[in-house]
């Protein structure tokens, strides 16, 4: 099965292809949709089928790679078009084939009728086609081409609909931010490249991977390769300082939100530093920079979440938060553990998109939750899927997210520090308190909407298949991975573990078999988490006043997280600004024009006045000769006279 | 097929030729004939294409006759890895752009069509000359007929902005001159010497020269070149000229003849004078990369979407520079490619303004908005090449960039990750002012009624565009096809540089004859 993995990667071009060039054409939703949709269910069809391969082969025979051809070389530089399919790019094909198939499936819905249905899946598809690329490549040139592409179809889908407003700008204001600031984490990804290249002599994985195998930990050009990578990654992964983007990417049909922003591409940068756990392995101060980075993100993101009405940014919001875990759990060197979460959240944090945008549909695309409100009667099923994806994501025990948020905890509080287990289980409060306030001001309590324009229906079929099914998974999911010290067999970790063998190897974290620790700190953090849900659905279904009081008692405080602690405005007075008012005035008004073409006008106009006056002794005019002459003579005459 | 160069290389005067019997009233039939002797000359340069071999690093289709053989001056013309893809790219874009002005030059016609031609030759020319004062005859007879096309069919200012072109690029060269004289007049003090400018032989002379006047003699070609990159701050003219040149005349000049200038520094500058080469690589090294960054800026606060495009080629332009100057073979097969792609997208970017320009008669970005709505086609296309310059991998441009940067990073001649780091930041400010631009043409509501009746591209207008986007792609996905040409050439070049760093040099005086 393993020589047909370029099919997983063709499905989606060749629906890209189709529905760019006559999707205009067909004029049938169903039709483009169903293209859509089909091809890259068969890319899931082709990823299962060579999954159960896999798992059916012994371990040292899982890795395969299949070349195309050659894609760029030069010199003593190559790299191929060739995909690398072991344990953990078939997870990520998976996640993004399976969670894809879905959201395709729910955007015939969801998109119907819009005048850009076409276009809209040609950018889906070519998404997931650049998405595979980027996890199944097998080298990192390849990866970045998944990378940009990924990149492109998200500013593509951000800026959806081109003539809309967004905010204080426009949709194109969204998605021209989101591209420019991922083009400055794809800076350090290139850099990084550059140093990989001069350190290797190659970007093939296989080929780097064996070599790095030969260093030690600490060397100074791992440092640097693994941070510049990191800086990619906090570009595409949305982690301070570069998260900026992603809230604003909300501007985008909601499909877009769920599948890009929050299941699939923004856990890129997970999977980049997954693929190079060797490298980060054999740089402890990166590791460290990336566990402070994802903490700090996991925190502040989700403080910010907190007091945001507008139900898609406190999804995105919380999504940042989320990633910061998937980043705290890698900086402690638990890969496993952030791929795990990458898994869970791609299907609970995929349902609650998708859930919002059954609701904003619902509501005639109305956003704000204090215009909102006892949906539950109008929307049931939406209700109900809403309140499992919620309960996944706030850490309720059983369901998917509290296997691997827990394990991310406990991996924190053990390879980490307990400090970084004190703000994680924080976070997760936080997580859990906002998480309930968004339930409760949407779907309980009171209907504060306008009854003569907005009329509340269930969604659609094609909508609701795809919420019940992640729901499904959104409680089931994280079986694959129950940790020891519940009595269950982690046979996520063990499926993965061949790929990180090496990175384990290098790091030598210690073993912990103190099950009572284990246990205690996990039961601290659920019920931190159970508090925070608890808190959100009592205060803001009965008692929104306490609410309201405590808002006006921190007024300083409740202002810097509404305007979500000034950054943009920070980079704006700080970095966009004064390069635009430099490039404008000095470089160009100046330099460009006053100076350097001054020069040489000036030079011009020099010699022209310096001909003007020579060209009067060559008048022709015999008359002015005579003129001179004399003048000559009589000067001679005066000097000899004189003198 | 002996002489397939020379046919080439002339071919365009054939249509010149057929012209003079047309009367000027029968403006399709010009049209016709200058786009048919265009594609007749296309059609020789893809024998040539079709009939060179990439793994042989000698001159090849040779031609040479004497010329003024007491100073051994003859015409003698080759083509090799470096030149092979320029001549095509040549050949290409004059048929394109020929056709881009059906419809906006009307006036003059008969001369215009037959300027564009001898412009051909022009350029043609000296991509082929292997003779250093046959070259220098096209480089100057080049110029003339870009004059004029500027002077007469350009915009408002056009006499100011041809005036500036042609002092300018003139300053430049008068010095090349008195540098190939002194070169010629050099290979007759040499025992058993005479006065030559073949090139063959000058090679193997030039790098013997005594360093205090190498340095002089790659001052005077380098000079020469810089203006016409143009190189940081050597660009001044290029914006005026391009705002002020017909869209043909904007084609042609971002697509080959900026190319003039890279192309002299690496089949003149580098191998006649290595020693000096290397001593100025530090100063030529970063004034590309201020150019890279100066020009983006720049670029950036634009109001005018052609002049935008404009400061972008003095951005990508430097990309090529840095990556000669890193004299690795990644970095030189990449500002080889390079010129190729920036004479693809830049050209492309200039058809699509001079569309726009047709149908709205101003560039001003504030005049535009929303065009996406009623413009569909247009919009599309205009974003692919949009991408394509912004160095998107899978398009063209990502190839170049990325083997110049990586070569440049690398290279122990520049001997330093400063110069390709800063260099890179190129990939955001060129996303920073084609996105902004893009926005603000494309996206938000149409705001400017006249811009709600806009017709959307004619089948001429897509027929014109279509092979440039078909390159754009096919150069992303397999740049293969046009890296494989210039592969032995370039490590060729490199070793020879190596070569020379090492003072490997050969003796001067022993090698004529």
């Amino acid at each position: 099965m393993y020589s047909f993995a370029p099919l997983i990667v063709l499905f989606p071009l060749l629906g890209f292809l189709i529905n760019g060039f006559f999707g205009r054409k067909i004029k049938n939703e169903t039709l483009v949709g169903s293209i859509g949709t089909l091809a890259v269910a068969s890319s899931f069809v082709v990823a299962l089928l060579i999954f159960v391969e896999m798992v059916g082969s012994p371990v040292e025979e899982r890795k395969h790679i299949v070349t195309l051809f050659q894609w760029i070389a030069a010199g003593s530089f190559s790299v191929n078009v060739a995909f690398q399919v072991d344990q953990l790019s078939i997870l990520m094909t998976l996640i993004v084939t399976g969670v894809g198939s879905l959201i395709h499936l729910y955007s015939i819905g969801y998109m119907h009728g819009d005048a850009g249905f076409w276009r809209f899946f040609t950018y889906l598809n070519l998404f997931i086609f650049a998405m595979l690329n980027l996890v199944l490549a097998d080298n990192y040139l390849l990866m970045f081409l998944g990378w940009e592409g990924v990149g492109l179809c998200s500013y593509l889908l951000i800026g959806f609909w081109y003539d809309r407003n967004f905010e204080k700008g426009t949709t194109g204001d969204a998605a021209k931010k989101a591209f420019i600031v991922n083009r400055i984490g794809d800076f350090g990804f290139l850099l990084a490249m550059f140093l990989i290249f001069n350190t290797f002599g190659s970007l093939t994985y296989e080929s780097v991977f064996a070599q790095a195998a030969g260093f030690s930990p600490g060397v100074s050009v791992m440092f640097w390769i693994t941070l510049l990578m990191f800086v990619g990654a906090t570009g595409k992964s949305a982690q301070i300082p570069l998260y900026v983007w992603l809230p604003d990417a909300m501007a985008g049909p909601t499909p877009v939100s769920a599948l890009i922003h929050a299941a699939t591409m923004v856990t890129a940068g997970i999977y980049m530093a997954a693929r190079s756990s060797i490298l980060f392995s054999l740089a402890p101060a990166t590791m460290e920079i990336v566990a402070v980075v994802g903490l700090l993100t996991a925190f502040f993101a989700g403080t910010i979440g907190l007091v945001q009405n507008d139900i898609k940014k406190v999804l995105a919001y919380s999504t940042v938060s989320q990633l910061g875990y998937m980043f705290l759990a890698v900086g402690v060197g638990a890969f496993t553990a952030g791929l795990f979460h990458v898994m869970t959240h791609a299907f609970f944090k995929a349902l609650l998109f998708l859930g919002s945008g059954a609701v904003i549909h619902a509501m005639h695309d109305e956003q704000d939750i204090q215009k909102m409100g006892g949906l539950q009667k109008y929307m049931p099923w939406t209700f109900r899927t809403f309140v499992i994806g919620s309960f996944a994501i706030s850490g309720f025990p059983l369901l998917s997210g509290f296997f691997s948020k827990d394990e991310i905890l406990w991996k924190s509080f053990a390879d980490g520090a307990p400090w970084m287990w004190v703000i994680a289980a924080l976070a997760a409060g936080v997580t859990a308190f906002y998480m309930f306030r968004l339930v409760s001001l949407t779907f309980l309590g009171k209907e504060r909407f306008d009854h003569h324009h907005v009329h509340p229906h269930e969604a659609p079929k094609t909508m609701l298949i795809p919420l019940l099914i992640l729901a499904l998974f959104s409680i089931i999911g994280g079986y694959v991975g129950i940790p020891h010290v519940l009595g269950g067999h982690n046979y996520f970790e063990e499926f993965l573990e061949p790929v990180f063998a090496g990175a384990n190897a290098k790091m030598m974290l210690p073993m912990h078999d103190s099950a009572a620790l284990e246990l205690g700190l996990m039961a601290v953090s659920v019920a931190v988490g159970l508090l925070g849900m608890f808190a959100g659905w009592k205060i803001f279904t009965e008692k929104p006043e306490i609410a309201e009081n405590t808002a006006k008692k921190f007024s300083g405080l409740h202002k810097l997280l509404w305007n979500k602690y000034f950054v943009d405005e920070a980079y704006d007075a700080v970095i966009v600004n004064p390069i635009k008012q430099t490039s404008d005035k000095f470089l160009w008004k100046i330099f460009d024009v006053k100076i350097i073409d001054n020069t040489l006008n000036f030079s011009a106009k020099f010699v022209e006045a310096t001909s003007n006056i020579l060209r009067r002794i060559q008048t022709g005019v015999v008359q002015s000769y005579a003129v001179i002459f004399v003048a000559g003579i009589l000067f001679i005459l005066g000097y000899l006279i004189v003198w | 097929m002996n002489n397939i160069l020379t046919y080439t290389l002339f071919s365009p005067l054939v249509g010149i030729f057929l012209l003079l019997f047309i009367n000027k009233e029968k403006q399709s039939l010009i049209k016709y004939i200058g786009i048919g002797a265009s594609l007749v000359t296309f059609a020789l340069s893809l024998f040539v294409y079709f009939g060179f071999d990439a793994a042989n690093t000698q001159l090849q289709f040779v031609e040479k006759y004497p010329w003024i053989a007491a100073l051994d001056i003859s015409y003698f013309v080759g083509v090799d890895g470096l030149s092979i893809l320029l001549i095509v790219l040549t050949t290409f874009l004059t048929p394109i752009a020929l056709i881009a002005s059906w419809e906006s030059i009307t006036d003059r016609l008969k001369e215009y069509v037959s300027f564009m031609l001898l412009l051909e030759v022009g350029m043609l020319g000296v991509f082929l000359s292997s003779d250093l004062f046959l070259f220098y005859v096209f480089w100057e007879a080049m110029l003339i007929p870009m004059y004029f096309i500027i002077g007469i069919w350009g915009g408002k200012d056009r006499i100011y902005a041809a005036v500036k072109f042609f002092i300018y690029t003139m300053a430049g060269s008068l010095l090349m001159l008195i540098a190939i004289l002194w070169l010629g007049y050099y290979a007759s003090t040499l025992a058993n010497g005479y006065f030559t400018t073949n090139l063959q032989k000058l090679y193997v002379i030039a790098p013997g020269i005594p360093m205090g006047i190498q340095v002089w003699m790659f001052l005077a070609f380098a000079l020469s070149f810089a203006i016409k990159v143009p190189l940081f701050p050597l660009h001044t003219w290029l914006p005026d000229a391009h705002v002020q040149a017909p869209t043909a005349g904007s084609v042609i000049l971002a697509g080959v003849l900026l190319k003039m200038g890279t192309y002299g520094l690496i089949r003149f500058c580098l191998p006649l004078f290595p020693l000096a080469s290397f001593q100025f690589t530090p100063l030529m090294a970063s004034l590309s990369v201020i150019g890279i960054v100066y020009g983006a800026l720049v670029a950036m606060v634009q109001t005018d979407v052609k002049k935008l495009v404009a400061y972008s080629s003095v951005s990508h332009l430097g990309f090529v520079v840095l990556g000669i100057f890193s004299m690795t073979e990644e970095g030189m097969q990449g500002a080889v490619i390079q010129m190729i792609n920036h004479g693809l997208s830049t050209g492309a970017l200039f058809l699509l303004v001079g569309m726009i320009y047709d149908r709205r008669h101003t560039r001003e970005i504030a005049q535009f908005g929303g065009l996406a709505k009623v413009m569909p086609v247009f919009s599309t296309i205009f974003m692919i090449v949009t991408f394509s310059s912004i160095g998107l991998p899978g398009l063209n441009g990502f190839v170049g960039e990325f083997l110049i940067l990586l070569g440049s990073f690398n290279s122990l001649f520049l001997g330093s990750y400063v110069y390709a780091a800063v260099a890179a930041t190129g990939v955001i400010f060129s996303a920073v002012y084609m996105l902004w631009m893009c926005q603000r043409v494309f996206f938000g509501k149409i705001t400017h009624d006249e811009n709600k009746s806009l017709l959307d591209l004619s089948k001429r207008e897509i027929a014109l565009i279509i092979p440039v986007l078909f390159f754009i792609v096919w150069i992303g996905v397999y740049p293969s096809t046009f890296l494989k040409p210039s592969a032995a050439f370039t490590k060729q070049a490199v070793t020879q540089l190596q070569n020379a760093k090492s003072g490997n040099i050969v003796p001067a005086g022993v090698v004529l004859k």
